[in-house]
């Protein structure tokens, strides 16, 4: 009995470390910035070029940043589900225009509504380097204080929303509140 | 016709490794920024990629962050900050050597000590079995037989 119990143990911790291993999804690096301050940054909106967004605006609120471009397909069919969650103004959710082309930008949008309070326009990638974007879309919870508390890699699914951020973000205003 | 082929042959394979191939032509700037550059993104990897390094992807990614890398060489920055500046966006995970620090501990020493448990094992294994299989004297019945055996074999040879 003893002779075949340490083979079983290494089996078995061999299997769970590979098993673990073959359902972990690659793509989702571990994002250094959870919590730690957003960075900041102030960009030309998408909309009203001539007015400006900067995160350091958004002091004092819960708020939410999604990385979307109209070359992203994935942003396609993530878009009806923000739409619904910016209706029922949960949590506003404000745009980050990832690499893209503006008139390409605001066809996407009047085609298919627009959830966001406002987008910002972020032509070259430079802002998305410093929130460690690399594809798209990308989701962001910020608190009151500027600091990421969570971050989405791929659409936002109805899962996540309703079993992460909508349950941060209402605890994060309970507590900014109190 | 053979001999000739063989010798292009073997010309053309040590003609390869020879050829200076650039992953990526200098665009035309500083050379010395052209070349920190690409020695700092060998040791980087493309994230959209993954198994590609920052030098030989052609993903936008990949051309932004060099464009990043490029203007912080020019701006006077040192390849230690420059990573510094990559692994607080992105975490280790952009590195193909991740630094020493207790979360990679596994990672760096887990083979060794791996390596170290076997040759233990190993050991162990050894010695035991040298303990237990003792040496026993032959009886006496076991002794002629063997003379027996000898004188057979000894016999069967010069005939």
């Amino acid at each position: 009995m003893g002779r075949y119990l340490i083979p079983l143990i290494l089996f078995v911790v061999l299997a769970v470390f590979l098993a673990v291993g073959l359902n972990r999804d690659p793509h989702e690096v571990p994002s250094p910035l959870i919590n730690k301050a957003a960075p900041a940054f102030t960009l030309p909106q998408l909309k009203e070029q001539t007015k400006t967004f900067s995160a350091q605006e958004m002091r004092g609120k819960v708020w939410i940043l999604n990385v979307w471009a109209s070359w992203c397909v994935t942003c396609r069919d993530e878009h009806p589900l923000l739409l619904e969650y910016a209706k029922t103004g949960a949590v506003p959710i404000y745009g980050l225009n990832y690499k893209d082309q503006r008139t390409d930008a605001l066809a996407w949008l009047s085609e298919l509504g627009d959830p966001y309070v406002l987008s910002a326009a972020d032509l070259d990638g430079r802002v998305a380097i410093d929130y460690g974007v690399y594809g798209a879309p990308e989701t962001y919870l910020i608190d009151q204080a500027g600091t990421i508390r969570f971050k989405q890699i791929g659409p936002v699914t109805p899962d996540v929303w309703s079993n992460k951020i909508l349950p941060l973000a209402q605890e994060l205003n309970r507590q900014g509140n109190r | 016709m053979r001999k000739v082929l063989f010798v292009c042959l073997v010309i053309f394979s040590l003609g390869v490794p020879g050829v200076a191939w650039d992953v990526r032509p200098a665009s035309g700037d500083d050379p010395l920024v052209e070349k920190r550059l690409m020695n700092l993104s060998k040791e980087l990897r493309c994230l959209v990629c993954q198994n590609e390094t920052l030098a030989d992807s052609q993903a936008g990614l990949a051309e932004d962050l060099r464009r990043e890398i490029r203007e912080q060489i020019k701006a006077g920055k040192s390849d230690q900050e420059i990573i510094s500046f990559l692994t607080q966006r992105y975490g280790q995970f952009i590195l193909y050597r991740p630094q020493v620090t207790p979360t990679t501990y596994l990672l760096w020493f887990g083979p060794f000590v791996l390596l170290i448990g076997g040759l233990l094992v190993l050991f162990r294994y050894i010695r035991h079995h040298r303990d237990t299989v003792r040496e026993e004297p032959l009886s006496s019945e076991e002794r002629r037989r063997a003379t027996e055996l000898l004188a057979s074999d000894s016999r069967k040879e010069t005939a």
